[in-house]
This record gives structure tokens, C-alpha cells and sequence, in this order.
């Protein structure tokens, strides 16, 4: 309990951060409608063909989006030089790996959150369903479990923004495909029957590193 | 010594496996370039091996953190790379004649591909980091991460779409020359594996004197 | 330096640290006993900042063994961060939070009771309570320093570590930082910090350490020497000509 308390409190700081600059949500925002809409010149074509591009558009956006602003979340830190400062706290190396996932997850969740309508009303597919809400927000938690590791990883080393994609993208290659194959038959209008299957898939993965980066995390932060 | 002897032994298994592919085998209706096949198989395997002894003296490091296993993790991930890139490199030499492709986005072949883009990443990630110990704990998180990501990896790709070919009833020559070549490879790996560990030893002791002479 | 097992609020027993094949700390040894202040000097690179982060529990040794307040350090980590306050040249203050947020933060952190009576206390002791509504940001570095000071302070720490606790403090601010420091109500508190400036770091210490390349080169009561004295020992100890210019 006290563990999720504290991580609480690192997330309501980066939040608190976050609404004083905007820094990370509106250059992430503004950079997913870009995407979306390059896409969009990319693919030209009938309506029909647009809802059997629309799960993989929108994923490699989300993917995208997920890099550039789990990017973020410690070189704030390591700018400000306060990483230091969370370390010294009499909470343990988890707990700041846990509250700095919770602040990028609600970050990711707040974005896509915009992203999808503004996706619904652009390729004029209803994204807008429960099915897909359930898919985005539990392949959102798996990228920032994966991400927040990785994210604390890169910042250390001398070429700290290219290093997270090189990492993120093979690893998390599993719930891409599960989510755009989730996505596409949710958009096909099938049953949950089907899509429970792959959201089946992303769940073991998100436990699984969920478990491992916890574990792990403090051999990234602790010389 | 122990160099010695493991570069005798994967010569003369080697040699055995190679008259085997060649001669002993029989013939399939696909013609010579099935033979590809007794390579391809073993240094797949020896791949994943290598991967797994990454893994495993990750772990090692973590735990016990002696440089030794950051030796052996790197030295194992560097052979596993070598043969991963050997494996997918026949793997497409033979399907251009048996799928009129080189490449095509098969479960294994993109399930072997991601396994390749982790362990480069492994290796781009050790390139950017200059102090040892750090260099060590992250290649020992990426290759715990990376490891782990391989099944799933596999699963949520075969799920996806396959069409490799199924290891089928083979000639017991087929079988015979399998495991010669698996022998083969994985006394290859052990020589080069080994290899890497006593330079990396040698490399440590040479610094170890220019710090000292420095002082 | 002798002191019984409960006269100790610091112990440190072999310590070392090595970064691959630079031994950056070679055998540490002492003990601080509680209410002292120990100064540690020594020339650029001579391990000063590393044995601060240990003790911090930023970094974990190589060998060795740490007591802090009779707690080991390898196994009661958290317990003991709560009773260490820590100053460093990084102030650990968000630049876009308000100067009341960060200190609020940490009071979170801390479990600091009554917090805002507690934030209120703390500003005042280093003069910024008229400042405390700014963004760190927009704040001058001596400014950040002090209020790193008044984090430190928040939760009562027993023992205070300084890692050169003057950087960008005035005149004023330096006699405000070690009058801030030393009171912990009644009690005085244990504080461990390293010094370029021989001078002033003579003035402040009961005790002092001299590190060269990560041993220790020279102890001694600071009673026991002028600043003369000290000048001498440290020349004989690092070869440096005189002391590091700041």
C-alpha cells in the first residue's frame, strides 16, 4: 500500500510538471495527427480499404507517440538532475519505477484519449467502442511497463533519444500485432468471442514485463 | 589448451559433417539445395542456445555481479548473432527456389528477424556506454528483457500466419546427418564462444596494467 | 575517534568502490560519533563525491560495510534514507515546479507530518519564505541552494551529508546554511561533508579527513592543527601545491 502511495506521489509530481509546460502532451499530440495524416496521403483510397488500414495506421501512430514521450519521462529527470533526489527518498528503486510508469501511462492514456476521436472523425471509422477502448488501454500499459525501463536505460547512455526505439520496437513487436489484429476484427464488427484471444496475449505480456522491468528496474538507476 | 582441443574436435566433426551432407544424404525431390537444410537446422538451434546462456549469465552478473559473466553473456550473444545471421541467410538462399522469393513474412522468418533486431540492439546499446559496469548491467537487463520476449514473440507470430515447412518422417540418413552437424555447430560454438572469452580476458588484463602503470 | 557501539552515528568499515578497473574508493574506514562534524578534503577525484553517494544510498559499494545510526546499510536502506538529509551542487528541485511544490513533493515522500506548518519552518530557516510561490526555474542558483537546504531539513534528518554544500552561496547564506544545519532542536545533529576550501571547511569540523585517490591519506581532530597545519598535511598528502582555487 505504501509502495502505491508513494508511486502516486512521484506520478502527481510529473503530472503537476506537466501541466505547467505541456511540454510532453501537446509535441506528442500535435506529432500523432501528423502521423495520422501523412498516412492518410500515404494510403489514399475507398472507404473500404481505409477500415482495413485504419487498425495498423492507428497503431504504428500510438507506437510512435508512445517513443517520443516515454523518451521523456527521464530526461526531465536527468535535466533536472533530481533522479538523485528520488533515489535518496526512504521509498524503494521499485517504487520509482512504478510512479514514473503510472505518470507516463496516464500521459499515453490522455493522449490517445484525443487521438481517437480525432482518428474516428479523419478516416471516418468508428474506432469509438469498448472492444477498442479496452485493446488501447491494455497495450498502452504494456508499452509504458517496457517503455519506463527502457526510458531510464537510454537517458544513461551517450546517445540517450535514439536508444529507446532501437529497444522498444523489437521487444514490444508481440502486442503490435495483437493489437492490430484485435483492432481489425473489432472494426470488422466481430464478437468478443474472437478478440479475447489476442487481448488474451496482450495481457500475458503486460504481466510479464510488468513483473520483470519492476525487477529489474533498479540495476538500470543503481551504479 | 582447452582452445586446442575444441578446435580439433569441430574440425574433424566438421569435416565428417560436410561428407555427410554431401555424400551420405540421400536425395529429395527438391534437389541439392534441400541440403541447405542440415546447416540452417543446427545453427538455429546453436542460436537459441547462445541466447539462452546470454540469459542465464545475465542473470549471473546481476546477481553476483563478477565481470566474468558480463564476459561470457557478451561473448555468447556476439557467436548467437553470427549464427542468427548465418541462419537467416540460408534460410533465404533456400526459399528462393522453393518459394520463387527471398523473403517472405513467414512466422518464423519474422519471429528470427525481431530475434536478430533485439540482439543488435543489444550490441548498439554496449557501443554507447563507456564505463564497464554500467555497460554490464544494461546488456545483462536486455539480455534478461530480450530473452523473455522470444516466446511471446513466437506464439503471437504463429497465431499470426505460417507457412514453413513441418520437420516431417525423415530418412533415418536424415536423421543421421542432422545430429553430425548439430554436433558440428555446437562444438563451433563452443570454440568460438571460448575464443571470445579468453580475449575478453586478455583485453581485461591489458587494461587492468594501464590503469595500474597510470597510477 | 574511538567511540563505543552506541556512540555511533556513522560507521564505515572497509569500504571501496571501483568503476570497472579504476578503484575509485580503496578501504575507507572511520566513525562518526552523534552531534559531530566530520569535514572530509581532498583534490578532484580523490573518491569525495562517490563516498557521499554511498552513504546516500545512492550507490552501493564494491566491499565494504556501512552503519548508519547502527543500521546496515545493505539491508535497511529505506529506514536509513529517513534519517539522512543530503545537500549536493545538484539541488534536486523540479526547474517547472513552484518552489512550495517541490518541498511539498518531498514532504510527501518523507511522510512529513503538518506539512505545511513544516515547509513554512524550513524557508524561513534560510530566508526564502518570501519566494516560495516562484518557479525554481526563475530562481538564482545561491536562491535554488538554500531551498535545497530547506529539502534537506524537511523531515528532521539525524544525520546530514553535504557534498560541497557552498556552491553559489553568499557570505551570508554560508553562515545561514551551518547555523540551519547544526540545530535540530536540542540535539545537535551528525553532519559528514567535503570541502575544497580548507579554510572555511577547518572552521566548520570537529573532525577532518584528508582522501587522495581514493584512500585515506591523513586524519586528525580538528583541534589538534591550525590552518597552517592543515595546509601542510594536505600538501604532503595530495603533492598539490596549494589548496584547488574554487
Amino acid at each position: 500500500m505504501k509502495t502505491l502511495n508513494k508511486a502516486l506521489v512521484i506520478a502527481w509530481k510529473d503530472i503537476l510538471s506537466e501541466t505547467r509546460t505541456k511540454e510532453i502532451i501537446s509535441s506528442v499530440l500535435i506529432f500523432a495527427i501528423l502521423v495520422i495524416v501523412i498516412f492518410n496521403f500515404a494510403f489514399s483510397g475507398s472507404q473500404q480499404t481505409m477500415i482495413s488500414l485504419a487498425p495498423g495506421i492507428l497503431w504504428v501512430t500510438f507506437a510512435f507517440a508512445g517513443v517520443l514521450s516515454l523518451n521523456r519521462a527521464f530526461i526531465q529527470e536527468k535535466d533536472d538532475d533530481c533522479l538523485e533526489g528520488l533515489m535518496v527518498c526512504p521509498v524503494s528503486r521499485e517504487t520509482i519505477y512504478l510512479g514514473k510508469m503510472l505518470g507516463s501511462l496516464f500521459f499515453m492514456l490522455f493522449i490517445e484519449a484525443i487521438v481517437l476521436p480525432v482518428f474516428a472523425l479523419l478516416f471516418n471509422v468508428n474506432v469509438i467502442s469498448l472492444p477498442l477502448i479496452t485493446i488501447t488501454v491494455l497495450t498502452t500499459i504494456g508499452f509504458v511497463a517496457v517503455g519506463t525501463l527502457f526510458s531510464a536505460l537510454a537517458v544513461n547512455t551517450k546517445a540517450r533519444e535514439m536508444v529507446l526505439p532501437i529497444l522498444f520496437f523489437p521487444i514490444v513487436t508481440p502486442i503490435i500485432i495483437s493489437a492490430v489484429s484485435a483492432s481489425g476484427l473489432a472494426l470488422g464488427g466481430e464478437s468478443w468471442g474472437s478478440i479475447t484471444y489476442w487481448l488474451g496475449i496482450i495481457a500475458a505480456f503486460d504481466v510479464i514485463f510488468l513483473v520483470v522491468s519492476y525487477l529489474v528496474f533498479s540495476f538500470v538507476i543503481e551504479e | 589448451m582447452k582452445i586446442k582441443i575444441l578446435l580439433g574436435v569441430s574440425s574433424v566433426f566438421m569435416l565428417v559433417a560436410l561428407y555427410m551432407v554431401f555424400i551420405f544424404a540421400p536425395d529429395t525431390e527438391s534437389g541439392v539445395v534441400q541440403r541447405i537444410f542440415y546447416f540452417h537446422i543446427p545453427l538455429a538451434w546453436i542460436a537459441f542456445l547462445a541466447f539462452f546462456v546470454v540469459f542465464g549469465s545475465s542473470i549471473m552478473y546481476l546477481w553476483k555481479r563478477d565481470k566474468k559473466w558480463d564476459a561470457i553473456a557478451s561473448s555468447s550473444a556476439e557467436v548467437g548473432l553470427v549464427f542468427t545471421t548465418l541462419f537467416l541467410l540460408t534460410g533465404s538462399i533456400w526459399a528462393k527456389p522453393e518459394w520463387g522469393v527471398w523473403w517472405t513474412w513467414d512466422s518464423r522468418l519474422t519471429s528470427s528477424l525481431i530475434l536478430w533486431l533485439i540482439y543488435i540492439a543489444y550490441f548498439i546499446v554496449r557501443s554507447y556506454i563507456s564505463e564497464e559496469g554500467q555497460r554490464a548491467r544494461f546488456s545483462s537487463v536486455i539480455g534478461i528483457i530480450g530473452f523473455i520476449d522470444v516466446p511471446i514473440v513466437v506464439i503471437t507470430i504463429f497465431l499470426w500466419r505460417t507457412t514453413h515447412p513441418r520437420i516431417e518422417a525423415m530418412d533415418p540418413r536424415v536423421t543421421a546427418t542432422l545430429m553430425v552437424s548439430i554436433a558440428a555447430f555446437t562444438a563451433l560454438y563452443l570454440l568460438l564462444f571460448a575464443q571470445r572469452i579468453a580475449m575478453k580476458q586478455d583485453e581485461d588484463k591489458l587494461n587492468k596494467l594501464k590503469a595500474f602503470l597510470r597510477r | 575517534m574511538k567511540a563505543t557501539t552506541n556512540e555511533r552515528a556513522v560507521e564505515v568499515k572497509g569500504l571501496t568502490k571501483s568503476f570497472g578497473n579504476h578503484l575509485a574508493l580503496g578501504g575507507i574506514d572511520f566513525i562518526v560519533e552523534p552531534g559531530k562534524t566530520l569535514a572530509i578534503f581532498g583534490p578532484n577525484g580523490a573518491g569525495k563525491t562517490t563516498l557521499i553517494k554511498i552513504l546516500a544510498s545512492i550507490m552501493k559499494p564494491t566491499a565494504g560495510e556501512v552503519f548508519i545510526n547502527g543500521l546496515d546499510l545493505n539491508h535497511n536502506a529505506e529506514d536509513i534514507r529517513s534519517q539522512i538529509g543530503i545537500v549536493s551542487h545538484q539541488t534536486f528541485l523540479y526547474g517547472n515546479l513552484t518552489a512550495y511544490e517541490n518541498l511539498l513533493f518531498y514532504c510527501r515522500m518523507y511522510d512529513v507530518a503538518d506539512f505545511k506548518q513544516r515547509i513554512l519552518q524550513v524557508v524561513s530557516m534560510v530566508g526564502m519564505q518570501y519566494r516560495l510561490h516562484d518557479r525554481i526555474g526563475t530562481l538564482s542558483r545561491g536562491m535554488q541552494q538554500r531551498l535545497s537546504i530547506a529539502r534537506c531539513l524537511l523531515h528532521k534528518p539525524s544525520i546530514v551529508l553535504l557534498d560541497e554544500p557552498e556552491t553559489g552561496l553568499d557570505q551570508q547564506a554560508t553562515s545561514m546554511l551551518w547555523g540551519a544545519l547544526r540545530e535540530d532542536g536540542a540535539k545537535k545533529r551528525t553532519i559528514i561533508f567535503t570541502s575544497h576550501s580548507l579554510e572555511r571547511g577547518l572552521n566548520a569540523c570537529d573532525d577532518l579527513i584528508i582522501l587522495n585517490r581514493g584512500k585515506i591519506a591523513h586524519r586528525q581532530p580538528s583541534m589538534d592543527l591550525g590552518l597552517a597545519g592543515l595546509k601542510k598535511a594536505y600538501q604532503n598528502c595530495t603533492g598539490a601545491g596549494d589548496e584547488n582555487p574554487e
